[in-house]
């Protein structure tokens, strides 16, 4: 028998703002019960950024020249990593029946469980990227550009994500076919993330590419949710 | 056209082996594609029409 | 046409014989426009003033390229269709274009890359257009893959047309993302879809070639379209032609 959730019975306008504060707080409590389990995230990122020093060799320029381009991959397989998360507990109890039953909008409450996992997954990566970034003798300014970046970039990946693991709900081939199919999407904010860097090293700045970065992210901050509900409904069908 | 002509075809400037292996794997994808499909109806059918499923081939009479 | 007749069209077992019906007469015009186009680019079409005879694989490769990206466009047009009206027919349509559309993906690729080493002496250089068709690949994979990872087929064919339609909706991102990409790296500065100065025998070659990829495409899609039909069709009516495929 599933656990029952004390949804707020409300609805109306706030619903929206409501379900997604909801959903947030519910979620971010359930994370930080797993202390452990965020550690692990952050420490695979890391792991992840330092095996390219240990396979191309510890030869500065390379590694500058690498450096961007490594932890922004890191941080893409790292999002990968985690995003099954954001449903699994849920679906498995029956919570994530119910919640699709309740009176908020679906997309509202995915907002908010998107929302916690970035917090608890998403943010620890952009905040450790200046510190690795000097590991791979990024200078300062472009550590601070990095992590702006990975700001931006992050929730994007978190969001888009969403959809691909709402897709992939209970099925047996799981993380793989999770990779396969959400990396293409990742491949524009790849591009302009590690990009920007690029740019800068040019001298062209990094403006343009991270008014893109920030168009993802508002374009998938309204599609996403959306996308992630219906796929959600497809899969509790 | 002559012999000479035929040889020239095929080399194809010299690009022969570059030309000839676009076109032959063309050839090959096509062909397996054609095989497979028709593979996969005849599984089909075969499948349906086991004992255990329900299903019923009417007479060509009826 | 009444409305009526095509909404009974829509259902899959109606719609068997009829694409039994249009498969021969797809595959003979395949077959026509095909010799047409080979006689024109293999025999007809002069040699490339810059690339000499190497040239001759665009009457495969563009096609072949055209094809993977018109593919992938009709493919997401029936998972809309599918989902706006919740038709198992267009689902299937769906289906059955997918494995065509990547076949034309790797041909495109392929020969991408045997072309690219005699006009621009390496076979791959990850410029705009193949690195782009290269995810395209990925995208027809991933569509297949998770079809194949649902056992429900109606949950399959519902998952499976949103992915198509969130790719269909990335695609032209991804595209843009990677030309930027490739102009800011500067490395081969090839330009595969530069053809200025082309004879009009080469045109129209490649034209031809393309309206044989297209027909040939519908055919083989009705062709596995009824595969699917008589897979997933419980209550199909059958008819003793269909023993002919197993005799």
């Amino acid at each position: 028998m599933a656990a029952t959730l004390e949804i707020p019975e409300e609805s109306g306008e706030s619903s929206v703002w409501r379900g997604f504060a909801w959903s947030l707080r519910r979620d971010l409590k359930l994370a930080i019960r797993c202390k452990a389990e965020l550690g692990v995230q952050l420490l695979f990122y890391v792991i992840v950024v330092t095996l390219f020093p240990l396979a191309v060799g510890a030869e500065p320029l390379v590694l500058r020249t690498l450096g961007p381009g490594v932890l922004w991959v890191a941080a893409l397989l790292a999002s990968l990593l985690s995003l099954s998360r954001i449903f699994a507990v849920d679906f498995a109890d029956g919570s994530l029946e119910q919640l699709a039953l309740s009176p908020k909008p679906l997309p509202a409450l995915i907002s908010g469980k998107i929302a916690a996992h970035w917090m608890s997954t998403g943010f620890p990566l952009v905040a450790a990227s200046p510190l690795l970034g000097a590991q791979f003798g990024l200078p300062a300014d472009e550590g601070w550009l990095l992590a702006l970046g990975l700001l931006i970039g992050t929730p994007t990946l978190s969001l888009l994500g969403a959809i691909g693991a709402a897709l992939t709900l209970g099925l047996r081939a799981g993380g793989g076919l999770l990779a396969l199919l959400i990396l293409p999407l990742y491949v524009p904010i790849l591009i302009f993330g590690a990009g920007s860097i690029e740019a800068a090293r040019a001298g062209l700045g990094a403006s343009a590419q991270l008014s893109l970065l920030t168009a993802a992210l508002l374009a998938t901050l309204v599609g996403a949710p959306l996308a992630a509900a219906a796929a959600v409904r497809i899969a509790l069908d | 056209m002559n012999a000479g002509g035929l040889s020239e075809f095929v080399a194809m400037g010299g690009y022969g082996f570059y030309v000839w292996s676009s076109y032959a794997v063309a050839a090959v994808a096509v062909a397996f594609e054609i095989v497979a499909v028709r593979a996969r109806i005849r599984a089909a059918v075969k499948s349906a029409l086991r004992p255990d499923r329900a299903v019923s081939v009417p007479d060509d009479t009826q | 046409m009444s409305s009526i007749a095509w909404f009974r069209l829509a259902s899959p077992a109606s719609f068997f014989p009829l694409a039994r019906r249009l498969v021969p007469w797809f595959s003979a015009g395949a077959a026509v426009l095909a010799a047409a186009g080979l006689w024109l680019g293999l025999l007809v079409a002069p040699a490339d003033a810059q690339q000499g005879d190497a040239y001759r694989i665009i009457f495969i490769h563009v096609p072949a390229a055209w094809m993977s990206m018109f593919i992938y466009v009709v493919m997401a047009f029936w998972c809309a269709v599918s989902l706006t009206f919740n038709t198992r027919l267009a689902a299937m349509l769906a289906q059955a274009l997918a494995p065509t559309g990547a076949m034309f993906t790797v041909l495109a690729l392929v020969t991408g890359a045997m072309w690219g080493k005699p006009a621009w002496g390496t076979y791959w250089a990850w410029d705009a257009r193949m690195t782009s068709e290269l995810i395209l690949l990925f995208l027809y994979f991933g569509y297949m893959a998770l079809r194949n990872a649902i056992d429900d087929p109606r949950r399959a064919d519902r998952a499976s047309a949103v992915l198509a339609l969130i790719g269909a909706i990335n695609v032209p991102i991804i595209y843009f993302s990677v030309k930027w990409w490739n102009t800011l790296h500067q490395g081969a500065s090839v330009s595969l879809t530069s053809a200025p100065t082309m004879a009009a025998t080469m045109l129209s070659g490649m034209l031809i070639m393309a309206f044989a990829a297209w027909f040939y495409a519908i055919a083989v899609a009705l062709l596995r379209v009824q595969a699917i039909i008589v897979e997933r069709e419980k209550n199909f009516r059958w008819s003793g032609e269909l023993l002919r495929w197993i005799r």
